[in-house]
């Protein structure tokens, strides 16, 4: 058992290495960078020059709250579409009801990239490219949400809701009172699934963003280095470091939530 | 009757705006994506023409998009079987003790999370030729420095490296469900019935049980590997002499530097044909030889 | 043949001791049902002797071997899991050979497609076959032999299992509640079953049930285990009619057995309630009075009781009733015919004959007793 421990101990540091330079070369000057020494731990600390340099230069908090919008507004309009429409699609019967069950699955099949191009052209021809409406809008209606609950109420025992039917309440009120504070799990875990996807994705907000206004953290990077960093690699790695930090605390924070998060969306999808 | 009637109404009003918004954001742009592929849209142009398959014949021609095809699978072909053995192992060390496992599956989990363009830039510095870690150790080990991102012989290999690194907790995390949904009962019949050791244990128990788990992560690694992106787009833009040029990276390059919608169009169909394609093998043939009821 | 001895068994799961010293026998050829409530131990017990689990402490023999230290493959046992445990990506006939496979064929032999070809693996191959179809047969289990587990019915499973078991012809044979998930008449139907399987065999078994009537009906020898030790073993008549301990005689029985407060005073006369008992015994001051429903009878004299309800139970009828001076809920099984003369409300009295009352010392341990020649109610 203790060999356990030590393999895991190896593959971790191993897993762990791109952390770790990242994070010792964001407080080392650039010219102890450039000697390509094998020291993780540097000689001299030049933390506040690299950090200060990101922070003097591109607007780190405000990518970060720009991703905060953007994934935010995407869930709120994910979750306020996909949480009736799966409930209905499980629970109730209408006419029609095949046919979008039908569609949901078809949805599943097709990778974001598909829609994009004319995605792109519309937004173009509606003025909005640069905009929130355009980082957030493609992405509201999402098939696998859908899906998720779907399969999620499907579980719901119809009793409750004949209880909850017996007792007065309409359909819409048994969403938000009856279905609602019971799909607190598969909401989180898709929660999860989507915060993390969306945070990390580039090829959207690469197509649609143009300048520092509306930029998601990862151009924030991408323009960071490509205009200002070169091979100032202190302030690459600083600039890194903050951009990953904030979605890294909050899984250490809720690892476990996290990880049986991405687990069940992942084994759903 | 009157219960009927208002379930319907209440159904329907509950998908209308799902139902709209997924006409509108996801069916129609679609079927538009498929409709371009047979024109030659540019974009800005006023008019387009009805070329019929000339982006699909100008695709066998471009020696170009050949390479990006041939460099997509051989992403996903090292990708793929490294990730899902590895972190089928990774699952199976992790979960064979109790000490250490939560932290161990933080570890292993955390480039999942992590800022994909960000720790590309860390792995542009882990690996640069001259300053990078990497290299510097292998110096110091007397061996040969590559240029890692920057020759044509190793780009593709350093990218999947860091593909595996990306999926390898991801994977892991799935097979641990799978781990998990195994009965305990089946370990102790497979004892009793004479398996020696761990190895007995997993042929007769764990890797038959995990079949479902296994053809799962499969597919998924396979169309999440084919999508790869992020770290081309940061870390070599396709180069050098497109070594490193990939589908959806082509298929950017065509539709948002040269904006030739059609092409562009045309490539993403070619992308999307081969996600389904994997996709219906998952389900027609491989579904029914994991899956024991 | 070979028996199993139990010595000293000791399991403790943190703080909480869940077997304090168990020590059982079963002998060669005998069927022993171990019984309790849930929690009591029984299936830890079980599980240590087939190896799944270790002890703490005590000593295992199975035959003539000691077996504490061995893997439960070199144990020579075979087991029924409760929930069968058959393993879903083989067929019925491989399920079955499994334990044969695994003993008889080497690692590269019992590789797929290439393991065939290997010399010698098909002559094995095809005796290891044979004796499935031998162990599939009594069960009815032929004509299923080339299904998957998903695709049989609950009650076929369990047959399955059984047919694992017994394949290998083993020293000893533990199954660990393995009716319990079966639905009511197929249970009553398969405890046949496995009992001819056991004769058939005549295999040392040890048979783990919370279900009294299973242990009663099936078993030549019953261990009763509570709170992780053993409080009696013996035969099922004896057991049911003789119980060694209170908790033997309140688990054992339904309905349960009724309980009174009692006293023997400086002679040894047992009174309940301040009247005499009928009964004489050695110990003295308070005890546990128990008799069993069927001891109980309305009779001129006896224990003074109030009915409450009569439920009618087609060969038969229950009482309910209440014991007059002190309100302790009485229960008497009585012919069907007793419904005449009995009323609700109205007071009658409770009789039974002094050789079927048991005694109870307050710490729980029978005491003996016998008739008051001095007073024997009717």
């Amino acid at each position: 058992m203790r060999a356990r421990i030590a393999v895991l101990a190896l593959l971790g540091v191993l897993v762990l290495m791109p952390y770790l330079w990242m994070v010792a070369a964001s407080v080392k000057p650039v010219s102890e960078i450039f000697r390509a020494s094998l020291s993780i731990w540097p000689e001299q600390f030049a933390a506040a020059e690299n950090y200060g340099k990101v922070l003097a230069r591109v607007p780190v908090l405000h990518y970060l709250w720009n991703g905060v919008v953007v994934c935010g507004g995407i869930l709120l309009f994910q979750l306020l579409f996909a949480v009736p429409a799966g409930y209905a699609l499980a629970k109730l019967r209408f006419p029609g009801r095949g046919i979008a069950f039908g569609a949901v699955m078809l949805g599943l099949l097709v990778p974001p990239h598909v829609p994009a191009l004319p995605l792109y052209v519309a937004a173009s021809g509606m003025g909005l490219l640069d905009s929130y409406t355009a980082l957030i809008a493609p992405f509201t209606i999402s098939a696998f949400a859908i899906f998720l609950f779907r399969q999620f109420f499907s579980a719901l025992p119809d009793d409750l809701l004949h209880a909850a039917r017996l007792d007065g309440m309409g359909e819409w009120s048994i969403v938000w009172r009856v279905v609602l504070p019971n799909a607190w799990p598969a909401a989180t875990a898709f929660a999860i699934f989507s915060v993390v996807s969306h945070w990390n994705d580039l090829f959207w907000p690469l197509i649609v963003v143009q300048g520092h206004e509306h930029a998601t953290p990862a151009l924030g990077v991408l323009y960071f280095r490509s205009e200002e960093a070169g091979d100032d690699f202190g302030a690459m790695m600083a600039a890194a470091v903050l951009m990953t930090l904030p979605l890294v605390l909050a899984f250490l924070l809720a690892q476990r939530r996290f990880v049986e998060g991405i687990a069940t969306t992942g084994l759903k999808g | 009757m009157r219960r009927l009637a208002g379930e319907a109404v209440a159904g329907a009003l509950m998908t209308l705006p799902a139902g709209i918004a997924y006409l509108l954001l996801l069916l129609l742009p679609t079927l538009a994506t498929v409709l371009l592929a047979f024109t030659d849209y540019e974009l800005g142009a006023t008019a387009l023409g009805w070329i019929g398959l000339d982006n699909f014949r100008e695709m066998l021609a471009d020696r170009g998009f050949g390479v990006s095809v041939r460099n997509t699978l051989v992403y996903v072909g090292l990708v793929t079987p490294i990730s899902i053995l590895g972190g089928l192992g990774l699952a199976l060390l992790v979960e064979a003790g109790a000490k250490g496992r939560a932290f161990f599956r933080a570890v292993f989990f955390l480039p999942v999370v992590s800022l994909t363009v960000a720790m590309a830039a860390a792995w542009q510095y882990l690996l640069h030729p001259t300053i990078g870690p990497v290299n510097a150790a292998l110096r110091a080990m007397g061996l040969g420095t590559p240029f890692w991102l920057s020759s044509s012989d190793t780009v593709l290999l350093s990218l999947a490296a860091i593909g595996v690194w990306e999926s390898i907790g991801f994977n892991m995390v799935l097979f641990m469900a799978g781990l998990t949904a195994i009965p305990r009962e089946l370990y102790a019949a497979a004892e009793v019935d004479g398996a020696r050791g761990g190895f007995d244990r997993f042929r007769l128990v764990t890797w038959p049980l995990l079949g479902p788990t296994t053809l799962f992560v499969l597919t998924i690694s396979m169309i999440r590997s084919l999508r790869v992106f992020d770290t081309v787009a940061v870390l070599t833009q396709g180069g050098p002499n497109k070594a490193s040029e990939v589908l959806l990276f082509t298929m950017y390059q065509q539709g948002f530097t040269y904006l030739r919608l059609g092409y562009s169009a045309a490539i993403t169909l070619v992308f999307l044909a081969v996600v389904l394609a994997l996709m219906w093998v998952q389900t027609q043939v491989l579904d029914k030889r994991v899956h024991y009821a | 043949m070979a028996g199993i001895t139990i010595s000293g068994v000791v399991r403790q799961f943190g703080a909480t001791p869940v077997l304090r010293g168990v020590s059982l026998t079963v002998e060669p050829g005998e069927f022993v049902a171990l019984v309790g409530p849930s929690g009591c131990g029984k299936t830890t017990l079980m599980r240590i002797i087939a190896g799944i689990e270790t002890a703490d402490a005590g000593e295992i023999v199975i035959g003539d071997r000691p077996v504490t230290r061995l893997r439960p493959a070199e144990r020579d046992i075979a087991m029924v899991f409760q929930s069968y445990a058959l393993y879903p990506h083989l067929t019925v006939r491989e399920n079955i050979a499994v334990p044969l496979a695994m003993r008889r064929l080497s690692a590269p032999e019992r590789m797929p497609l290439l393991g065939r070809l290997l010399p010698g693996a098909r002559a094995k191959r095809a005796a290891i076959d044979e004796e499935v179809v031998r162990a599939a047969a009594p069960l009815g289990l032929e004509a299923l032999l080339d299904r998957r587990p998903g695709q049989l019915s609950g009650g076929q499973r369990q047959r399955v299992a059984l047919a694992r078991a017994v394949v290998r012809r083993p020293a000893a044979f533990l199954m660990d509640e393995p009716l319990s998930n079966l639905d009511a008449a197929l249970r009553v139907q398969t405890r046949r079953e496995i009992v001819d399987i056991h004769r058939a065999a005549g295999v040392a078994t040890l048979y783990v049930t919370h279900d009294q009537a299973e242990a009663l009906t099936m078993a030549d020898k019953v261990a009763v285990m509570m709170g992780g030790e053993l409080l009696q073993v013996a035969s099922p008549e004896a057991i049911y009619a003789d119980p060694a301990d209170l908790r033997v005689a309140g688990f054992i029985g339904s309905p349960r057995i009724n309980t009174l407060a009692a006293e023997a005073d400086a002679a040894g006369r047992v009174t309940v309630a301040g009247l005499p008992a009928g009964l004489r015994t050695e110990a003295r001051g308070a005890l546990t009075l128990a008799l069993r429903p069927e001891a109980l009878r309305p009779a001129p004299a006896g224990l003074p009781a109030v009915p409450e309800h009569l439920e009618f139970l087609g060969d038969g009828l229950l009482l309910h009733a209440r014991h007059a001076p002190d309100g302790t809920p009485l229960i008497a099984r009585l012919a069907p015919e007793a419904r005449e003369g009995l009323q609700p409300g109205a007071a009658l009295k409770l009789g039974f004959a002094p050789g079927r009352a048991l005694l109870f010392g307050a710490d729980g341990r029978r005491v003996a007793s016998r008739a008051d020649a001095a007073l024997v109610p009717a």
